[in-house]
Parts: C-alpha cells; sequence; structure tokens
C-alpha cells in the first residue's frame, strides 16, 4: 500500500476491498459502551483544512479519536491565505513537528501531492479542487456493499454537475476498478470533456437512472449559473433533478445516494431524499467506520504472524 | 509434521475442560465464553455447549478480535496491516465470571491484548483463561487456569491448530 | 583581429550552402566564405574538428527577460547570458515587464543593460497598447525609432479586433508585424491547463484548443483585410495550424512560431511521473498527442515558420505552490538547441539546413534583423553547433536565473560548441574545449 492516499487510484481493487473489511470490524467499535480502541495511541494527526466542512472534519476527528490518536484540527482562515503563507511553507512548519498523519482538504486541485512531496508524514486527500475525494468514495461503496450482495455487475448511475465534483471522479475510479457500470448524466456544458475514457457511459439521465441499481446525486451549486453553465435552478431540477417519478424507472430495489449537503428541490426532491430508498444518512454514519479504517491501514505495521 | 492432538483427543480434552469448569465454579449462571479470534472462537462455542449440556443451563458466547490492540502493530514502516477480524458480544459482561477462550497459548500478548480489549466491554467478576495447548516460552506473567495439553516446544518449532469449523478437520500437529 | 575558421561543416541555407568551407573573420564582420582558404599573416588559424557544425547566429525572437521590473526572475544580464549558453546570438525580448515596455524610456533602457552586458544581441518588442491594456495604441511609431522590432500584447491578445485591426494598419508603415499571443480570453476562463481527458481527470479547468485558434483566425483575417503582417507567437493547437495554412493559402501575411515544449511533449506530463508538477504549466498549455503530432508535421512541411522558446523565467518560491497559483511559463534558452537537435535532426525528421531556416533565417527575415546568413560583408554571428554531444539537461547548472524547466535530468544528442556574436566567442563550451 502506499503512504498517503491521495487518489482512488493509489489502491488497488484489492486493497479497496480490505479498506472496506476492515471498516465493518470498525463499525462495531461504535456499538460499544466504550467507543475507543488504542490503535493509534501516541500517534498525532493533524487535520489540516482549508476549506470549511463541518460534515468530513467531525467525521474524520470522530474516527481519529476513536483510534486514540492525538487531534490536532487547523481550520485556516482566508486571512491565513490573505497574509500570504504559502500551502509550502504551512507544510513544513507542520512537518517541523512531526506529526504521525496529515489530513488535508483545499481549494485546489493537487494540493494533496504537493504536500505529499513535502512532508514525510502520511497524507489523507480529504478533498483537493476538483480532484477527488477518497474516502467518500469509500463510505460510498462500503454503503453500497452493505444493500447490494457485490459491486461487480451493478448499473450505477451518477447524475450532476460532473464537471466541478471530485466526489464523482473518485466515484467513477473506485467503481470502474470494482467492476460496475457506470453512467454518468448531467447538463452537457457539466460533462467534463474524455471522461469516456475513464471507462463510462455519458447518457440521458433517463437512460441512466433506467433499471439502476444505484443512483448517485452530485450536489450543484448556485455559482455554476455565473458560468453560464445552465440557465436556472428551476430548469435544473426540471431536467435533472431526482423526482420520485424518475426514480420509479430504476430497479426496485435501488438505493438512492448524496454526498451531502443536499440542495432540496434542485437536484433531488425532498421526497425521495427521505424516501424508502435513500441511504443518505447511512451514508454520514458509514463515514466514521471507514475512515478508521483508512487510518488504521495507512499508519503502518506488520504482515498478519502475530505471536500467541 | 507429527500429529500431537487427533480429533478423538481433542474432543475427550474439550470434555474434560468442560468438567473442569463446572467442578471449580459455584455459579454457572454467572459464566460466559468469549473466543478470541480466530480459533478460539470455535473452540469458545464448543465448551460452552458442552457445559450447557452438562448443566443444563445456557452460557452465552462472545467473540473477541484483539487486533487493534496488539503491541506489535506500528513497529515497522507501511506494510500489510493485519486483517482486523469481528468482535461480537452481544451480552453485558458486568458481574460476570468470563471464561477467555484461546487455540494456543505462547508469549502471552495475544492474552494481554485480550484483557485490555475485554475490559473495555465492562467489569467482568473474574476473568479465567482457557487454552487448548500451553506451548511455554512466555514472555508476560500470564498463565492459564484450564490447559488442554502442555506441549513443551522449542522456538523454532511451530504448533498447527486445526478446527473443523475453520480447517475442515480437528488435529494439532508440530511444525519445525 | 582576423580569424580563419577552416575546414568546418558550414550550413548556411539562405546561400544555399551545406558543405566544408572555411570563414575568415575580420573584426566583427564575415571577410570571406571559400574552399581552402589561405591564412596571410597574422590571421589565427581555427582548426574546425569534423562532426561540429557552424551555422548563421541563432535567433530567439520570443523571450521574457524580465527586467525592468521582475528582476528576481531574470535580468537583461543573466537573460543574455543565458541565450548565448543557448546557442542564440541574437533574441528579441517581450514588453511585458514592469513598466511595461510601451515608450522609448524603457525601450533604451533595455538596450543599454544590454550594451553593458555585450553578450546576445537584443531587440526589444514594444507594446501595441499602452500598458498593454488593449485600450489606446501606443506611439508605436516612437517605439520602432527607440529601437524596437515588432510589437505585441503578448500576455494576452490585442483586447478588440478594432485596435488589431489599427494596429496592422498603421505598422505597415515600419514593416514591423503584430505579433500576436491568441487566445479568447472568454473561452480560456480560469483554465490552467489543456482541456482534455488529462484535465478532466486531473481536475483541472481547462483551456480549449479553440480559444487559440478563434483568436487566431481573427488575427489572420484582419492581416489579409489590412494587408498588415500578423506572427502568431507560441502555436500549439491543431486548429491554429490549420488556420494559418489556410491564411498563407489565401495570400495573407501571417507567419507562425512553435516552442519546443509543444512538439516534444503532451498533457499527459502534468499526471505522471510528477502529477500537478507546475514545470508543465505553461500558456498555452501542453496540449493533446494529436495537437503536439500537429506542430511536428508543421515543422517538417514548412507550414510552421519559426521555432522560439517563449522563455519565461520564475522564481522557484513562485511556483512552488499548487497548481492553480503558479504562475504559467517555463525557462528555454539553453534547452532548445539540444531538444531541437535530438528530436527533429536526429531523429530524422528535418535536415540541418531546414533547422537554420527555423532557428535563424526566418526570424530575421520576419523581424527585418541583420543576421540569418553566413554572407561576405555582414556582422560575424555565428553559432558552432556540436551535434553529437551528449548533453544532460541540469536546472542547477543553467546561467539563468531561474530554474523552473520539465526538462532537468533528460539526456540529448546534441549541444553548443560555441557562440560568436560580432566576431567575438562570447561562449567556449569547455565540453568541447574549441581553440576558439
Amino acid at each position: 500500500m502506499k503512504k498517503d492516499l491521495l487518489s482512488i487510484d493509489d489502491l488497488s481493487a484489492d486493497e479497496i476491498y480490505r479498506v472496506l473489511d476492515t471498516a465493518e470490524a470498525m463499525r462495531e467499535i461504535g456499538e460499544r459502551p466504550i467507543k475507543k480502541v488504542p490503535t493509534l495511541r501516541g500517534k498525532t494527526v493533524v487535520n489540516l483544512f482549508y476549506e470549511p466542512s463541518t460534515r468530513t472534519r467531525t467525521s474524520f476527528e470522530i474516527a481519529e479519536k476513536r483510534l486514540s490518536a492525538d487531534t490536532l484540527n487547523i481550520a485556516v482562515q482566508a486571512s491565513s491565505v490573505q497574509k500570504g503563507e504559502t500551502l509550502a511553507d504551512t507544510a513544513m512548519n507542520i512537518e517541523a513537528m512531526s506529526p504521525d498523519m496529515i489530513v488535508i482538504r483545499h481549494s485546489s486541485s493537487g494540493a494533496c501531492n504537493l504536500l505529499s512531496r513535502i512532508c514525510k508524514s502520511r497524507i489523507i486527500n480529504a478533498g483537493d479542487g476538483l480532484h477527488e475525494h477518497p474516502t467518500q468514495a469509500l463510505l460510498d461503496a462500503f454503503t453500497i456493499k452493505q444493500h447490494k450482495p457485490s459491486i461487480e455487475g451493478l448499473k450505477v448511475a451518477i447524475v450532476g454537475d460532473l464537471l466541478h465534483s471530485r466526489v464523482l471522479r473518485s466515484n467513477v475510479l473506485l467503481l470502474t476498478k470494482l467492476g460496475a457500470h457506470v453512467f454518468v448524466s448531467g447538463p452537457p456544458t457539466l460533462v467534463p470533456r474524455g471522461i469516456e475514457q475513464l471507462g463510462v457511459t455519458v447518457a440521458t439521465v433517463d437512460d441512466a437512472v433506467r433499471d439502476a441499481d444505484v443512483v448517485m446525486m452530485l450536489r450543484i451549486q448556485q455559482e455554476r449559473m455565473q458560468g453560464a453553465f445552465f440557465p436556472s435552478l428551476r430548469e435544473y431540477y426540471n431536467l435533472f433533478g431526482m423526482t420520485t417519478e424518475r426514480v420509479s424507472r430504476a430497479k426496485p430495489d435501488v438505493i438512492i445516494m448524496h454526498p451531502g449537503p443536499m440542495n432540496r428541490g434542485v437536484e433531488i426532491a425532498s421526497e425521495v431524499a427521505d424516501g424508502p430508498y435513500s441511504v443518505i444518512l447511512e451514508q454520514v454514519a458509514n463515514g466514521v467506520a471507514v475512515r478508521m479504517a483508512v487510518l488504521y491501514l495507512l499508519a503502518g505495521g506488520v504482515k498478519n504472524e502475530a505471536a500467541a | 509434521m507429527p500429529v500431537v492432538l487427533d480429533a478423538d483427543r481433542i474432543g475427550r480434552t474439550l470434555t474434560r475442560i468442560a468438567h473442569e469448569i463446572l467442578e471449580r465454579t459455584r455459579g454457572v449462571e454467572e459464566l460466559a465464553f468469549v473466543g478470541i479470534q480466530r480459533r478460539g472462537v470455535p473452540l469458545a462455542r464448543r465448551l460452552a455447549t458442552l457445559v450447557s449440556g452438562i448443566s443444563g443451563i445456557e452460557v452465552p458466547v462472545g467473540a473477541l478480535d484483539i487486533t487493534l490492540y496488539r503491541d506489535d502493530l506500528m513497529r515497522h514502516s507501511i506494510g500489510a496491516q493485519p486483517v482486523v477480524g469481528h468482535t461480537n458480544i452481544k451480552f453485558s459482561i458486568d458481574d460476570k465470571r468470563i471464561l477467555l477462550v484461546d487455540d494456543v497459548l505462547y508469549t502471552g500478548r495475544t492474552i494481554r491484548a485480550a484483557l485490555d480489549a475485554l475490559l473495555e466491554f465492562g467489569r467482568p467478576q473474574s476473568i479465567q483463561l482457557v487454552v487448548l495447548v500451553d506451548r511455554g516460552h512466555r514472555e508476560l506473567p500470564i498463565k492459564a487456569d484450564y490447559v488442554g495439553k502442555n506441549l513443551p516446544t522449542s522456538l523454532a518449532q511451530s504448533v498447527q491448530v486445526h478446527l473443523l469449523e475453520i480447517d475442515g478437520q480437528d488435529q494439532v500437529e508440530i511444525q519445525e | 583581429m582576423k580569424r580563419l575558421l577552416k575546414g568546418g561543416r558550414v550550413v548556411d541555407p539562405a546561400n544555399g550552402r551545406d558543405g566544408v568551407f572555411d570563414i575568415l573573420i575580420e573584426g566583427d564582420r564575415i571577410a570571406k566564405v571559400g574552399v581552402n582558404l589561405q591564412a596571410e599573416e597574422g590571421t589565427v588559424v581555427v582548426s574546425i574538428p569534423s562532426g561540429l557544425v557552424i551555422t548563421p547566429g541563432l535567433i530567439d525572437m520570443h523571450v521574457h527577460l524580465r527586467e525592468p521590473g521582475q528582476e528576481h526572475k531574470e535580468t537583461v544580464a543573466t537573460g543574455v547570458l543565458s541565450a548565448v549558453t543557448g546557442g542564440f546570438t541574437a533574441l528579441a525580448c517581450m514588453p511585458n515587464t514592469s513598466p511595461v515596455n510601451d515608450n522609448a524610456g524603457v525601450t533604451q533602457f533595455i538596450l543599454k543593460k544590454a550594451a553593458d552586458a555585450n553578450l546576445a544581441r537584443v531587440y526589444p518588442i514594444g507594446a501595441v497598447s499602452i500598458g498593454q491594456k488593449g485600450d489606446q495604441m501606443a506611439e508605436l511609431g516612437e517605439l520602432k525609432e527607440a529601437g524596437c522590432v515588432a510589437v505585441t500584447d503578448d500576455g494576452h491578445p490585442v483586447r478588440t479586433a478594432l485596435l488589431m485591426r489599427r494596429a496592422l494598419e498603421y505598422t505597415r508603415m515600419f514593416d514591423m508585424p503584430v505579433i500576436e499571443h491568441c487566445e479568447d480570453p472568454t473561452l480560456k476562463g480560469d483554465g490552467v491547463a489543456h482541456e482534455g481527458m488529462v484535465a478532466s481527470k486531473l481536475g483541472l479547468r481547462g483551456i480549449p484548443g479553440e480559444a487559440e485558434s478563434i483568436m487566431a483566425q481573427r488575427d489572420i483575417a484582419l492581416a489579409e483585410m489590412t494587408g498588415g503582417r500578423v506572427h502568431i507567437a507560441h502555436m500549439s493547437a491543431r486548429q491554429t495550424l490549420d488556420a494559418v495554412r489556410y491564411g498563407k493559402s489565401r495570400g495573407a501575411n501571417v507567419t507562425c512560431e512553435v516552442a519546443p515544449h509543444h512538439f516534444i511533449l503532451t498533457d499527459a506530463l502534468l499526471a505522471a511521473p510528477v502529477p500537478y508538477d507546475t514545470n508543465t504549466k505553461m500558456n498555452p498549455p501542453l496540449r493533446e498527442a494529436a495537437d503536439r503530432d500537429a506542430m511536428l508535421q508543421g515543422i517538417v512541411d514548412g507550414s510552421v515558420d519559426v521555432i522560439a522558446t517563449d522563455h519565461a523565467p520564475h522564481h522557484y518560491d513562485e511556483k512552488h505552490v499548487e497548481f492553480d497559483r503558479a504562475p504559467f511559463g517555463i525557462t528555454g534558452l539553453e534547452t532548445c538547441v539540444p531538444l531541437c537537435l535530438d528530436r527533429l535532426v536526429h531523429s530524422g525528421l528535418i535536415s540541418f539546413s531546414r533547422l537554420i531556416e527555423l532557428l535563424s533565417v526566418n526570424p530575421a527575415r520576419i523581424l527585418r534583423l541583420p543576421g540569418g546568413s553566413i554572407t561576405e560583408g555582414a556582422v560575424a554571428d555565428l553559432t558552432i553547433l556540436a551535434p553529437d554531444l551528449h548533453v544532460k539537461v541540469e536546472a542547477k547548472a543553467m546561467k539563468s536565473k531561474s530554474k523552473n524547466t520539465p526538462f532537468d535530468g533528460w539526456e540529448l544528442r546534441g549541444g553548443v560548441a560555441a557562440t560568436i556574436v560580432g566576431g567575438r566567442t562570447v561562449y567556449n563550451n569547455a565540453a568541447v574545449n574549441l581553440p576558439i
């Protein structure tokens, strides 16, 4: 396994399954009276978040604490960037304090790669620009596996702002690696050039959703309208919003997913978000277990030959 | 590969241990078995069945994975982390007399880790250790309360325990 | 001072020469070119070892010297040193300095610095518009008089079609080309990489090839309309080359240049071996293989007129940031010749003569410079190439102040033995050790 988790490409299919299996064991810890194991005791993990994020940061923090690690949260205010300290300098300053792992979220694609070149610590990408969000794809896969016998052969539809979504990129890499059939859909203005070369089919929303086993909705951001990508949220909802009617074309045991936070009435109708097929809240709950698994597997260790 | 215990011997050994446990325990209702993953688990289940059969009282069984409590996890740089198994203790261990079960007792480190893990689940009245084989070479002050067979070994040897539930047959053998 | 360069292979396509010739230099001039010249009393005879090639001095018509204003990246002095080390006897420098070269004062400043350094010749290129803002035309006549050889708003395109039209008409008076950085700003947006599969996978905002070709089409049409001369700078997209060919076929006065990185590298380099390496970030960006191959094809079939480096030095600190935030550009003066020799000549794609057209004859012609040939009575600017020299690119050892190059560590076949400006040896490669 590589030292860092920057992209899903850093993991082989076997390693992905290792993460998912380990996450299963980690989940049980959350059900104990004392939700703690001593595994990362004495290890220091820095959460370096350049973009505000309650959900992901909290998830990582709980995961780190459940493994008994010492957590350091650095929420880089905009003013710090205004003061001119570069990411490289911040990284070198943190590295000087010898943390064991750094979890980084940043608005520039490739920021975690730069960090990985500078720091000896293990780097976990919690979202870099438009590029990737590997732990999200892992927890999505974990959630799917709880409802479907296997990921291989599943029809997965991913709908939304494909161009600006790091969740899309990580999910596409993971799902195709594990043998799913991925259909992506969105306004043509938001389809990245050359995306079919990643092994997905670009389809209309109806073709994508028809007989799908999994439907994953991506967030639409208000700011996109500034770039003339689509005329209005209303029109987006009419053409691409996941309504009960659209969902009915999928398989009867379809699961509806969303990385959050949701825009109700834009990419997803409230009835669908709260409906019987939605596993959106499970995704959030699974985040902690999956992140615990990633932290554990990246923290280093020996082969499985324990002295008894 | 010399076979030191065959299926028949294993069966009789477990039966003997079950009787020993009942002989030494005053309140069977307070007993609970916790097997250490992996092979301690089927052994714990068999013992629980035997004890329940003899006493007529249902004795609960749990499974405990101690990987996350090992003392050797962070010794080396990134390599294959040990696979984490499943922990499943559905009953409260408070005030229970726990019988911790493992297949082989060797350095004692696994048992140390198991004690740390188990004590996070509650406050048992007592914890006793049951092992199928004690091969010596302790590195910590740990002793078993019930031993199936004492098997002096050299450090160059290894003890292989095969169980029906996992390996398809019951057998204990020594390998060089 | 008389020097006779004896027995070397001379490639001088402007005079139809490719063979063994002797060259007699007197003072700063070429006195005689011929076969088996006799050395008079007092002439230093330099025997040119076989394998070396003497060419007219190479001219890089697209260089950012950064002075005045950004001397931490490069100065005129370090820039001309880098140039002669790279085999260039002359260069033309871009006006996007601080202050912009939109007036005689800045032009004269640059020329003075170049004279002080006394290495490669520097021909300033002036701005089309004041401050390069694209509103008001700069005093192009004054710029020409002060010594500018062309005008450009390089860094961006000339902002409006109207201003470009006026510039193309007006410069006809001075026989100066308008050099254009072709790019539609709205299509480029906040893009940082070529819009294609690699940018999609890496999550980088894309700049489509059409951003360049659409502006090129505008400018070529205006050149045809006005009779003015337009020179397309740093061409990178196959659609742009198509537009140039079409314009030429219709008789428009259009020429174009390609930088080595655009005919050698592709956007695959952004993903591996060093993902998000900012030394792969420049504008126009590295494009896909089809574009790179089209540039090569243009070099081979004559549609491309010039190879120019777009030497764009940046300080290490400026490049040691997230890809989005890094400035665009890489250096080029010291890597150009080895790359061209290795990838164009040794690969069999073009002849030495064609290479010299691209690196000397055509730049001189387009900018109306002396040079581009080895002619009796003309100034003795010569480059002596060592086509079989093994060169390992070492950024640390470069003479440029900045080391931002993606070619660091590359091993290439072909280098520079010596550079002669005005009869004077301004660079002598110790690895070849010519007694020159």
